[in-house]
């Protein structure tokens, strides 16, 4: 078996992180149901004629596979694999209004080019020039973690040493108001810091992007490794604590080998529970950490919850945003994420020390 | 050569066909699948044709059984059908556990519904439940859910070349162990952000399309699900099955040129077909016939001609297009020609490239026209799509 390991990272969200020499340094608190990512300097990574073609995902794609790609010293990498829920949905919203709109006369295709799901990994392969291997995943909440599946097994395969992985998702004003309609955003307001304890329906939505540089090579840069990654599809509640404790016999390790266990709670009462089995059993002992009221719920966040596990394994430390529990923690050597979306596509990942 | 990974079993519903049986028939029998179109409500109707199928979307749900309340997309109902047929066909309805995964592919997912009710969402309550049916992950949910398959599921989106990197990567989970079995394939209805979308491009021929063909207009689009069942030979052994074919190569890569453009001189492909012959360890010469990605665009089946001839040089093997036959069925294409091609190999014939005449200038190569019976071993297969993906897959028989 060959190793993965996080070589470099890069992320744009709806905190200021953007900037690898911070990590949650400041905390954006928003009192809001729509999280929008703070926009990194475009101008550095993307020239003005381009810029203006591109809706927000795909110019927080570019700007983050950027950074990754200068953090990691890759010029191109051997494949290129994305990540995305929703795909390009303010194109999608842009080319679908003016069908119905204009009854289907005087279109332009230049927001029906941009719409693909695809669009991002394009650019950016365009943007390098790079030829090599060239996925999109597009299943919901494990469209980001399809891709460290797919990358594990690139690595495993001797077809590469440096792959280039991402999620992106982008939020549609269009989307997130029929998202709001079926309660699957909350119809209120919510002060972000206490997202995580709201007791209605729905998440909030955010957006961003987030990249980082797998190899089979380490170097002086490296975060962390990525041990291993499993998808399921359908899982009950009940045999939640199973599914963990196979996850890590399969990785030669227990629950009390985890120093932390990284969750996708979203403060949606109706789905929250699956976290709470976790975290009221076996992980009850455990330093808790959630993320998603920090960037919101969207179908790749689960990358933004990659990238603090990286951080924390290179940095040693956690900052208290991040935590739903008070733990000792003397080192952190395995971190387990788990993360699902309405009781579907759960994905656990181990990343551990090098 | 390498023998590859075994397929079990195929489902497929096209504008030729509601079972591979039926595919194969309008195949050999050179009737095509290319009509006006009926169910879509677009003011192009009168100037484009396309393949679609004939079924409401309550006549699938009928076939399908389903409750009156569901919530099924097109593309997802489509899915259902032909993932269903290709279990059956490969024996294992009663075996899937938790080593069976699904790998599905669209381009469309739930725009149908979307375009359909897009303002009414608003004010119509009863619709509503299509809004969680937009994303391009829910048809594959959807024929998980019907298969009983609860682990490993996942899409890709890749354009038009997203089913074959579906094919591509099942093969590459059971080669490396981490799946027994695995659905493979995709689907993609017809819809009016398509037509509308491939019309602005002025891409969308007026006419019967003809691939490779000096005076081409461009493609008809379709509408298509295929998939197929991969196996490993631990199963294969196990349960002394019945092989059809094997995924004996691929290869990936991107033209890097374009949004929607391929590269004059077929960078791209000519990297993804040598790549699918470097894993499948044969020589260009041992491909008995091409099943060429041939859409009939003026752009694509030069620059794929071209790729071609970079390959193979003067030794082209036969080759042909079957988007005449069904249209361009974008994401499902790459599966629903994994199906012909399979088909091509077990009865040892090529089918045609219809409404072919006049060899494209720059490039010569007159593809097989007529319904052609040839021994056939190895089987070419291309497939590219919008955002210079390209993708070529090699079946081998036994």
């Amino acid at each position: 078996m060959s190793h993965c390991y996080i070589n470099s990272l890069a992320c744009v969200s709806a905190q200021h992180t953007s900037d690898n020499t911070q990590f949650l340094d400041e905390v954006v608190v928003y009192e809001k149901n729509i999280l929008h990512a703070i926009p990194p300097n475009y101008k550095a990574y993307i020239t003005p004629s381009a810029s203006r073609r591109m809706a927000k995902g795909v110019k927080m794609g570019v700007v983050a596979s950027s950074i990754a790609l200068k953090e990691a010293s890759i010029d191109s990498p051997d494949a290129i694999i994305t990540g995305t829920g929703m795909g390009c949905l303010i194109d999608s919203e842009k080319f679908l209004s003016a069908i119905i709109d204009n009854n289907e006369e005087f279109l332009t295709p230049t927001s029906f080019i941009q719409s693909t799901h695809n669009t991002v990994g394009a650019q950016v392969a365009l943007g390098l020039k790079c030829k090599a291997y060239n996925f999109t995943y597009v299943h919901a909440a494990v469209s980001f973690e399809s891709c460290l599946v797919d990358a594990k097994l690139m690595l495993n395969e001797n077809d590469a040493s440096n792959v280039l992985v991402g999620g992106i998702d982008e939020l549609g004003e269009y989307t997130t108001k029929l998202h709001e309609l079926i309660h699957h955003v909350k119809n209120e307001e919510v002060n972000t810091s206490k997202l995580l304890d709201s007791k209605t329906r729905g998440s909030v939505f955010g957006e961003g992007a987030a990249f980082f540089l797998l190899s089979g090579e380490r170097c002086t840069n490296t975060y962390a490794q990525l041990k291993d990654v499993a998808i399921v599809h359908d899982l009950s509640i009940g045999s939640l604590q199973d599914r963990v404790h196979n996850f890590l016999n399969e990785n030669k390790l227990s629950v009390n080998d985890i120093d932390a266990v990284i969750l996708g709670n979203n403060g949606d009462v109706d789905f929250d529970d699956y976290y709470k089995e976790l975290q009221t059993t076996i992980f009850s002992d455990t330093q808790q950490i959630c993320y998603k009221h920090l960037c919101g719920e969207f179908n790749t966040a689960s990358s933004f919850g990659f990238w603090v596990a990286s951080k924390i394994l290179k940095n040693q430390q956690v900052p208290d945003v991040l935590k739903t529990n008070t733990k000792d923690v003397k080192m952190y050597k395995n971190i387990l994420l788990y993360n699902q979306y309405r009781g579907k596509n759960h994905s656990f990942i181990l990343v551990s020390i090098c | 050569m390498n023998r590859g990974v075994a397929i079990t079993g195929m489902g497929i519903i096209s504008s030729i066909g509601n079972t591979v049986e039926e595919n194969y028939n309008s195949l050999v029998q050179g009737k095509h699948g290319i009509s006006r179109v009926s169910a879509v409500k677009t003011r192009h109707r009168d100037t484009i044709k396309v393949g679609e199928i004939p079924f409401s979307n309550d006549a699938l749900v009928r076939q399908l059984n389903l409750p009156e309340s569901n919530n099924y997309t097109r593309t997802a109902l489509l899915g259902v059908i032909a993932a269903k047929q290709a279990v059956i066909a490969a024996n294992i309805a009663d075996k899937i556990d938790r080593r069976t995964g699904l790998i599905s592919a669209t381009s469309v997912g739930g725009m149908d519904k979307t375009e359909q009710y897009f303002y009414e969402y608003l004010t119509d309550k009863k619709n509503q439940k299509y809004i969680e049916g937009h994303h391009a992950g829910d048809s594959a949910q959807r024929i998980a859910e019907q298969l009983g398959i609860t682990e490993f599921v996942t899409t890709i989106s890749t354009a038009c070349s997203s089913s074959a990197n579906a094919i591509m990567l099942g093969a590459r989970l059971i080669k490396a162990g981490k799946l027994d079995r695995v659905v493979v394939g995709g689907s993609d209805c017809l819809s009016k952000f398509t037509i509308n979308g491939f019309n602005s491009l002025m891409i969308l021929s007026d006419t019967d399309c003809a691939p490779f063909d000096e005076n081409r207009k461009g493609l008809n689009l379709g509408e298509a699900a295929a998939f197929l069942v991969l196996e490993s030979d631990e199963m294969v052994a196990l349960n002394d099955k019945k092989i059809l074919a094997y995924v004996s190569g691929y290869g990936n890569t991107n033209d890097a040129f374009h949004q929607t453009a391929s590269s004059e001189n077929g960078d791209g492909a000519t990297l993804a077909m040598q790549k699918a012959l470097q894993v499948s360890g044969l020589r260009p010469e041992e491909i008995d016939y091409i099943n060429a990605h041939g859409t009939a665009t003026a752009n694509n089946d030069l620059s794929e001609s071209k790729a071609i001839r970079r390959v193979f040089a003067n030794a082209i093997p036969d080759l042909s297009s079957t988007k005449a036959f069904t249209g361009h069925t974008l994401a499902a294409a790459a599966a629903i020609e994994a199906v012909y091609s399979v088909l091509a190999l077990r009865h040892d014939v090529i089918f045609p490239n219809l409404n072919f005449k006049t060899p494209i200038e720059e490039t010569g190569i007159i593809p097989v026209a007529t319904v052609t019976a040839k021994k056939i071993r190895h089987v070419l297969s291309n497939s590219f799509g919008f955002g210079g993906n390209c993708s070529t897959l090699i079946f081998s028989k036994n």
